[in-house]
């Protein structure tokens, strides 16, 4: 079988188009590459979707925190807390089981219990949690002088807001928020090991890497490729919110500009 | 457990609770919180050991050991860590069977890698096919242990370079003058003066540590998460005095509150930390301590 057939088959075998039957016996690096890129569109999904709808409620968050009223900032504070202090693969089960009792109380709750929303909804919250700290941070930074002019002239309310806080906040957390987009990136490889079934073995992509290592009895093929994959969305990430970076920045001198520096890769 | 537990059916809730919360199986849950507990204990000083070589080895002026420590850190932070979790485990394994192998079987004449097999000789196998049961639970432990230093010790080498870095040259220069030699120079004043800056990066990594724990459920090590998976399932009376529903939500609930204690309680004790580092440091913290001391 060419390789161009076993992309044609495979390239899309995750989200349950092409060859129904996973390769048995005689693997080819063609079929495992082909597999587990097809299972990084998960990844993929995942991740966007997760950091678009984080990043407003990350905002809330952070705003909601730093807000003298206890009423908007304890709920916030605790929201923060109950994601940032408890591991990730934990979430996943409590989430997965919460929506199974759910699921028989009412049929509303069925769609939960699949992983394209139920687990989308844990990493949306996880990385609200943890964008909303690092946003609550740069908030406590932005520089006094700052607000002193958007007061002097007369700015308040949603257009000092809108004009001079959110674009400072963005500016100087930027840099952390692309570490943390990198490591949500990363953590949505939990995803399938955390209770939610892959449906028809339509999982992500190192769903496939660990089917082809069990059947081979050999590590060293398919967790490179996974390696290689999640470098490179590393690097597409690192490209996109460079742009941002820039953009956000484009009113500083040259040396004032704050350069993203990866910091190391955590799990959560 | 208690002696009214005799025949469970009969008794009132609270009863039945304590009974239940007390059977031999939530013994081994109890048991397995121990086996967290020990693998942090022994994973972070390891893990620290580890990123203090790669430190070393990326600040080395020899060109291969530097590319080694530099190769080492970028590597594992690139990589999502669930994967490495996954593939130390097999390739230590078979890595050490396949030098075992070497060693003790060299008139073996058969290719290790049949096809989709690894296959060693029976002498290589690790633990020994004929060990008990302990050892091969110990062994796998081992392995995780290992594979938790391996990848952890890569961010701690990359904190502790920072750290290294941070020190104020003038310090260094310092100890020069006073005729310190490099080695000296070293561990005299760049080691003792490094925590301070590295503390911040180790405790937010020993916060991962914490989190990263219920990995070891991946690598098929009966933890936590394999015991609340486990108990929570529904049971009938066929097999159990303890009927009841599908309670894993509320296991997995409890794990939540156990690591939500766990990671506050030690941001308390990070912080404690800290605050008796800083004393005497020429640091803007070490700066506050001093003015709210004479204060």
């Amino acid at each position: 079988m060419s390789c161009l057939q076993t992309i044609q088959d495979y390239g899309l075998r995750a989200i349950g188009i092409g060859e129904r039957l996973l390769p048995r016996e005689d693997f080819t690096l063609c079929q495992q590459f082909t597999l587990i890129g097809s299972g990084m569109l998960w990844n993929v999904y995942f991740g966007i979707v997760a950091l678009l709808m984080g990043f407003f409620l990350a905002t809330a968050l952070a705003m909601g925190k730093a807000s003298p009223r206890p009423l908007l900032r304890k709920p916030a504070e605790w929201f923060i807390f109950l994601f940032r202090g408890s591991p990730l693969f934990v979430q996943f089960f409590f989430a997965y089981f919460l929506f199974l009792n759910l699921k028989s109380v009412s049929p509303i709750f069925d769609p939960f219990t699949a992983a394209w929303l139920g687990a989308l909804i844990v990493l949306f919250f996880n990385t609200a949690a943890y964008s909303g700290e690092i946003f609550y941070g740069a908030l406590q930074s932005i520089p006094k002088g700052d607000t002193e002019a958007a007061d002097a002239y007369g700015l308040s309310g949603w257009a000092r807001f809108r004009r001079i806080i959110w674009p400072t906040m963005l500016r100087l957390a930027w840099p952390a928020y692309t570490n943390e987009a990198i490591f949500l990136f990363h953590a949505t490889a939990l995803v399938f090991f955390s209770g939610f079934p892959a449906w028809q073995q339509r999982g992500d992509a190192l769903y496939y890497a660990q089917y082809f290592a069990d059947k081979t009895f050999n590590p060293f093929v398919p967790y490179p490729i996974l390696a290689f994959y999640f470098i490179l969305l590393t690097l597409v990430v690192i490209g996109v919110f460079g742009f941002v970076n820039k953009r956000l920045n484009r009113h500083l001198p040259q040396t004032m500009r704050r350069k993203i520096r990866l910091r190391p890769n955590l799990i959560r | 457990m208690f002696n009214f537990c005799v025949d469970p059916s009969v008794l009132p809730d609270w009863q039945w609770m304590a009974c239940y919360l007390t059977t031999g199986k939530h013994m081994a849950i109890y048991y397995s919180v121990f086996t967290v507990l020990i693998l942090l204990a022994i994973t972070a000083p390891l893990a620290l050991a580890f990123g203090f070589g790669g430190a070393l080895a990326s600040r080395s002026h020899i060109l291969p050991l530097q590319w080694f420590g530099k190769g080492y850190i970028a590597i594992v932070r690139g990589v999502p860590d669930v994967a490495f979790f996954l593939f130390f485990v097999i390739a230590l394994d078979q890595g050490i069977e396949y030098l075992r192998h070497k060693t003790l079987c060299p008139e073996w004449s058969e290719p290790i890698r049949q096809g989709n097999d690894f296959v060693v000789c029976q002498a290589a196998k690790m633990p020994l096919g004929s060990a008990p049961q302990w050892m091969h639970e110990t062994y796998g432990f081992a392995l995780a242990v290992l594979t938790f230093a391996i990848v952890f010790g890569a961010f701690a080498a990359n904190v502790l370079f920072g750290a290294m870095r941070a020190v104020p040259r003038a310090q260094l220069e310092t100890a020069e003058a006073y005729g310190m030699s490099q080695r000296q120079t070293f561990w005299r004043v760049l080691v003792p003066q490094m925590w301070v800056y590295a503390l911040p990066g180790l405790s937010n990594l020993w916060m991962v540590l914490i989190k990263a724990t219920p990995l070891l459920f991946l690598l098929g090590i009966e933890d936590i998460v394999y015991w609340a998976r486990e108990l929570g399932g529904t049971k009938t009376p066929r097999f159990t005095d303890y009927p009841h529903g599908d309670w894993r939500m509320w296991y997995f609930l409890a794990l939540l509150v156990f690591y939500l204690l766990f990671t506050r309680l030690s941001e308390i004790v990070l912080s404690r930390i800290m605050a008796r580092l800083t004393k005497g440091q020429a640091t803007a913290a070490g700066e506050a301590q001093r003015k709210a001391a004479t204060a």
